[in-house]
């Protein structure tokens, strides 16, 4: 699927710069060069650099105030970008870390927020029935489990057709169990709908088990890649392992594991290859 | 006790009736048309007064909180008057309107206008914000965001302002309807004064009491209609 595309400021940027991409033929989903954001003295962000193709997977990795958040609101649009060259696909949704469903909106009229169409019912129920919501659309949001909300807020994120989906932490405050439902639910979704995702998280074994690539971001920079070719479903096996150690170390969690295989890291922000 | 009392003769008819002699005035009251007459006057007076006081601070609530400027404009003027009494503007008003319906009318908007203001103001600042974020994040904006998000979200405080404001009309009715007034609950009142009349001075006293707990059991069912997605602490 073709998604319009916004460039939030067109100035001119006619030089390609490396790109981790494999086919620089596809115009990125969602393209940075050089971002910077700042709050007052501290800058949040400095100098990053982040093209996603369409259709990739990304997870985000990094410690609290890495810049995470920052960097979601931004490709949301939440967030003023300045005069700064930002490019994503016109159609976004984020799915938050707490579901943010109105509650004063039945479940399918919360899926249906903002739609202008004529059967935003319809489409609000297909979407729902898609993460397996079908028999809840008209309960009030305050009596879903967490779970339910999630899928809810998915729902509310996919019927959109988003040609960049961003996930904030969407699972961090669900139970172990409810957590790998839904990793399952996103794959699901994501090969079905096929859209960019870049996937905030704390948790390692999250990003590796869901994403193509994973970033490290560390002072507003992105510290460290790891492209992940295991095939899906992924196991905990020992490739899986290597992956782990290694991101762990980028996160300053163990004493960091001899380097090896695809691992390319930036110390400076440069890109080393 | 109270009947008791007044059988024995321990309570003089003329400082207070007899509940069977008030129960007795009150039906006669009815039956002879009376009391509802003065009543429905009562009751379009308070709805008069109401409906202005709704408009005015539904307007001024949302105008100050929904921008800084607003906010600046409104709401100090709004806190300085807050501080007056409203009854204490009754002199003010029988000077600019007279002693007909107007200052009654008046009175009951003024005074009724605070509540609801001052809690639609506080309603909608006191929004989650992270709920219009992300309905900012689906694309809403504007007058949709208003629609959708923050007057449902402000609707709760409303409510308790409407609540407080029924109270405050019933009040003020009492006092409003002392000026002069040719019907109504007031105008019972006062020619039951004159002649002494205790069993219509109760009727009435009662008339109001049953008004605030009506208006009150309204704002109660607008509420359980409007706020159905509330999850209740108390289980109803």
């Amino acid at each position: 699927m073709v998604q319009p595309r916004i460039r939030r400021r067109a100035f001119d940027t006619a030089a390609p710069s490396s790109t981790p991409i494999a086919s620089p033929a596809v115009a990125p989903a969602v393209k940075l060069t050089g971002f910077v954001r700042q709050f007052g003295e501290n800058r949040v962000i400095d100098g990053l650099d982040l093209s996603i193709a369409p259709g990739e997977f990304v997870a985000l990795l990094g410690a609290s105030g890495s810049g995470k958040t920052t960097l979601l609101r931004t490709l949301a649009g939440l967030d003023p970008i300045g005069d700064q060259d930002v490019t994503t696909p016109g159609a976004r949704a984020v799915v938050f870390q707490d579901a943010r469903l109105l509650p004063w909106k039945k479940v399918w009229r919360n899926v249906a927020l903002g739609l202008k169409d004529k059967d935003v019912r319809a489409r609000a129920e297909a979407a729902l029935k898609e993460v397996g919501l079908g028999h809840r659309l008209d309960a009030w949001p305050s009596t879903l489990s967490g779970g339910e909300s999630q899928r809810t807020a998915l729902a509310r994120a996919l019927v959109r057709e988003p040609g960049l989906l961003l996930l904030d932490e969407p699972f961090a405050a669900l139970d172990a169990l409810t957590r790998l439902k839904m990793h399952d639910l996103v794959l699901n979704l994501w090969s079905e709908h096929k859209p960019a995702v870049l996937l905030v998280t704390h948790d390692v074994d999250e990003a590796i088990s869901l994403a193509d690539r994973v970033l490290v971001l560390n002072k507003g920079k992105i510290a460290a890649e790891e492209h992940i070719t295991l095939e899906r479903p992924r196991a905990p096996d020992a490739r899986f392992q290597a992956i782990r150690r290694r991101l762990l170390g980028h996160l300053g969690v163990e004493a960091p594991a001899p380097h090896e295989g695809a691992l390319i890291a930036f110390p400076t922000g440069e890109a080393v290859q | 006790m109270w009947e008791l009392g007044s059988r024995l003769g321990f309570i003089p008819e003329r400082v207070l009736a007899a509940p069977s002699t008030v129960a007795e005035t009150f039906w006669a009251l009815t039956a002879s048309g009376e009391l509802p007459a003065n009543l429905l006057v009562s009751l379009a007076r308070a709805a008069a007064g109401l409906a202005i006081a709704l408009a005015v601070a539904v307007s001024l609530g949302l105008l100050a909180g929904l921008s800084r400027w607003g906010e600046t404009v409104v709401d100090p003027l709004m806190q300085i008057k807050r501080t007056i009494p409203s009854l204490a503007l009754t002199p003010l008003f029988i000077v600019w309107f007279g002693i007909g319906e107007t200052p009654k009318i008046a009175l009951i908007a003024v005074a009724t206008t605070f509540p609801i203001y001052l809690n639609l103001f506080a309603g909608v600042r006191g929004i989650d914000v992270r709920l219009v974020e992300a309905a900012r994040s689906f694309g809403l904006s504007g007058w949709s965001l208003v629609r959708e998000v923050i007057l449902p979200g402000a609707l709760p405080s409303f409510f308790v302002g409407l609540r407080y404001a029924l109270g405050v009309s019933v009040l003020v009715l009492v006092v409003a309807e002392q000026i002069n007034a040719q019907a109504g609950l007031g105008h019972l009142i006062n020619n039951a004064r004159d002649f002494m009349r205790t069993d219509i001075i109760v009727v009435c006293l009662l008339v109001y009491a049953l008004l605030g707990l009506s208006a009150d059991a309204l704002v109660r069912t607008l509420e359980r209609r409007a706020l159905a997605w509330r999850p209740s602490l108390v289980e109803q």
